[in-house]
């Protein structure tokens, strides 16, 4: 039920997390960081996490990585639960599983040369010998765009932000992973050289048949680079789709929101009110029901009693809300929403949403 | 709602080619560069422009196009190693070469500035009503108690509710949001006339920062001020201003209102901006359309058009001789000997 698998699809996931929760333990209180959530990347494809501060998204990338350990839930990589190992064997199943984050100086130790940051994986996992090691540089940072001969002796004060990026890219592709966790990898970098970058992802995806984790604040970037998005909010995730049809269609009032207050390019486009009021909520004290019914233009006593469920409305898009929005054109009024709805869940799922 | 204010905007760029509306900002040739380590960077290279009351300009770049320079030098917040020379005359009365404690009478009086990181900005230790309070008094020779009653009107100005309990809170206790809301409070407690919004929503959340940019417009509204946004995000000023300047390596390479420039843009630096910004409307795992390169190095700018060595319409004259930013049609200046043809009437 909670499954947000593409229905299409009968391969098994690459990584499957389910109900994972991640609290923090402050003098404040327990903060709800991640609250129980479920998704599936399978092979060859991007899974896009699009979230704003405080939705949990980096809190979840970490605790995919065990980086801290989660404190419930399963992350299943390849098949092996990776909350249920330890020590070595931990390492061994995390080595096709890397990470790209976001401020490439801060992940990038600046008293080390661009050929040792990118070997350290190498020597870490004892990987072939000194001469093996040095080819094996030298491929990488050739797949990401770097001359070995011109930035292999660097240092990282010595590059720009996009050339930092890339050699904390080719450090994640030295072991040949098979997914690449990536949170906000383009968000310190300028708009030409985000491009750049952006499509050197998509490329070593296409190359290396790498699936990607995408988490970032900026939906627009996360659909631009992704099969499917997820969005999360205060912990939860709200929406799950495929990303045009989440752009399109939007089942949440909070993806709704979050598409409305994107600026345009567009001198057509009017410029449009922002439909969401208010703050974020404490996540030490999340709302009761649904965490967004606090800023909700639709919230009613329900919203409050009972906390909706992820089910799936259309194919391989599901919402985790108790009186979704209808697609434009469909008219925007409720009956028809509802209406939607309960056919395509009978006729996709065979659940009846009460 | 938005506020409704485009409306009185829609006059200024089209008489712009005739005798103006009065400028209250008005920058003539300014220049700014640093020396040191015998080299000489030039940040800021010959840039004008002019700001109305009532109207948004946005000035937009990468990193180092001089965007934040410009504006800093204006408001006398340069480090002593940068020679300043042009003109920048605030409701006449000229603000280059002014001694930093003549300037100070104008700093946050007549222009305010807001900058991108408040926490940075904001004293920790101190409940922000008292920080707010204190602006008052620096610019008014109010009463304590009168400064606090301003204090908390400015909290109410920027639409934080509860003023009266929130005076009493420290920075840790709001959101990024908010903060920039105090910020915003802090600025405005001189009433300036130009605020000046320096990537002030750049470090917040997508609706967050809609928030805040409708909140400027509508106390630029309010308040009759002239508001400039410096901003590396050419999607946010094509939404929020009325008028945009484009920099690049330190000169204005495009200048048009915010509907033409993203009509009819002419300059290849702009369209590339434009193009290589990830819209909803594409297509998922589209390329985008990129180009290569770096900005030049600012203390050795290639001959010509400082663009020639990335731009993809470069011929031979680019390279020769450096292209004057020119009025080509009423309202849109451009600094480009081929520019982008695309935008046909």
């Amino acid at each position: 039920m909670t499954s947000t698998a593409p229905s299409e699809t009968a391969s098994t996931p690459l990584l499957a997390v389910r109900d994972l929760v991640h609290q923090f333990h402050t003098t404040a209180g327990v903060v709800q960081a991640v609250s129980g959530v479920s998704f599936d990347v399978y092979p060859g494809e991007t899974l896009g996490v699009v979230g704003e501060t405080g939705s949990g998204k980096s809190t979840l990338a970490r605790s995919v990585l065990q980086a801290p350990r989660p404190t419930s839930g399963s992350v299943l990589f390849r098949g092996t639960d990776l909350a249920r190992l330890r020590g070595t064997r931990l390492l061994a199943a995390r080595r096709h599983l890397q990470m790209v984050f976001q401020d490439p100086f801060g992940s990038l130790d600046p008293k080390w040369t661009v050929r040792a940051l990118v070997s350290e994986p190498l020597i870490a996992y004892r990987t072939g010998d000194r001469g093996a090691r040095r080819q094996r540089v030298d491929e990488v940072l050739e797949l990401v765009g770097l001359d070995p001969s011109a930035h292999g002796g660097r240092h990282p004060r010595e590059l720009s932000g996009g050339q930092a990026q890339r050699v904390a890219i080719a450090r994640a592709l030295a072991l040949s992973p098979s997914l690449i966790v990536c949170d906000e990898p383009v968000s310190s970098l300028d708009v030409l050289i985000q491009a750049q970058v952006l499509n050197l992802f998509e490329r070593l995806r296409a190359e290396l048949s790498l699936s990607y984790l995408f988490i970032a604040h900026d939906l627009a970037l996360v659909k631009q680079v992704s099969d499917r998005v997820a969005v999360m909010y205060l912990g939860k995730l709200c929406e799950v789709g495929p990303g045009d049809l989440v752009y399109r269609e939007p089942l949440h009032p909070y993806t709704r929101a979050l598409l409305d207050s994107i600026p345009s390019t567009d001198p057509a486009a009017a410029r449009r009110a922002t439909t969401i009021r208010g703050e974020l909520p404490s996540p030490i004290h999340p709302p009761s029901g649904c965490r967004f019914r606090t800023r909700c233009p639709r919230a009613a006593e329900r919203c409050a009693a009972e906390e909706p469920q992820m089910r799936e409305l259309a194919a391989g898009h599901s919402v985790a809300c108790h009186f979704p929005l209808a697609a434009p054109g469909a008219g925007t009024d409720e009956a028809v929403a509802v209406a939607r709805t309960t056919a395509r869940s009978e006729e996709k799922v065979g659940e009846t949403p009460r | 709602m938005p506020s409704g204010n485009a409306g009185p905007y829609e006059r200024a760029p089209d008489e712009r080619a005739g005798p103006v509306s009065e400028s209250l900002l008005e920058v003539q040739d300014l220049k700014v560069t640093f020396t040191g380590g015998g080299r000489t960077l030039r940040a800021v290279d010959g840039v004008s422009y002019s700001a109305y009351a009532g109207q948004t300009l946005a000035i937009v770049g990468e990193s180092g196009s001089g965007k934040t320079v410009s504006c800093r030098a204006i408001m006398g917040l340069l480090p002593p190693t940068a020679t300043i020379t042009g003109s920048a005359r605030f409701a006449g009365a000229q603000l280059i070469g002014l001694t930093d404690d003549q300037l100070r009478r104008h700093r946050g009086a007549d222009v305010a500035m807001v900058f991108q990181d408040p926490t940075r900005s904001l004293n920790p230790t101190m409940r922000i009503g008292p920080q707010i309070a204190e602006a008052v008094r620096t610019h008014r020779p109010v009463s304590k108690r009168q400064a606090r009653q301003e204090a908390v009107d400015l909290l109410r100005l920027v639409r934080i509710p509860l003023a009266e309990r929130r005076y009493l809170e420290y920075p840790h206790q709001l959101s990024g949001g908010m903060r920039q809301r105090v910020m915003i409070a802090i600025a405005l407690a001189g009433r300036p006339r130009l605020l000046i919004a320096d990537e002030a929503t750049t470090a917040l959340d997508v609706t967050t920062q809609a928030q805040i940019m409708e909140l400027l417009l509508e106390l630029q509204s309010e308040l009759d001020m002239a508001l400039m946004l410096i901003s590396h995000d050419l999607a946010l000023a094509a939404s929020y201003a009325d008028e945009v300047i484009v920099m690049y390596a330190g000169k204005i390479v495009e200048h048009a209102p915010a509907s033409r420039l993203f009509s009819r843009v002419r300059m290849p630096y702009t369209q590339a901006l434009l193009e290589a910004i990830p819209r909803l409307e594409r297509p998922a795992h589209s390329p985008l359309p990129v180009i290569g390169g770096r900005p030049p190095d600012l203390s050795a700018l290639p001959a010509g058009c400082s663009f020639a060595p990335r731009c993809r319409c470069a011929a031979d004259d680019c390279r020769a001789a450096e292209p004057p930013l020119t009025e080509h049609e009423p309202g849109h200046r451009w600094a480009c000997w081929h520019p982008v043809e695309g935008g046909a009437a």
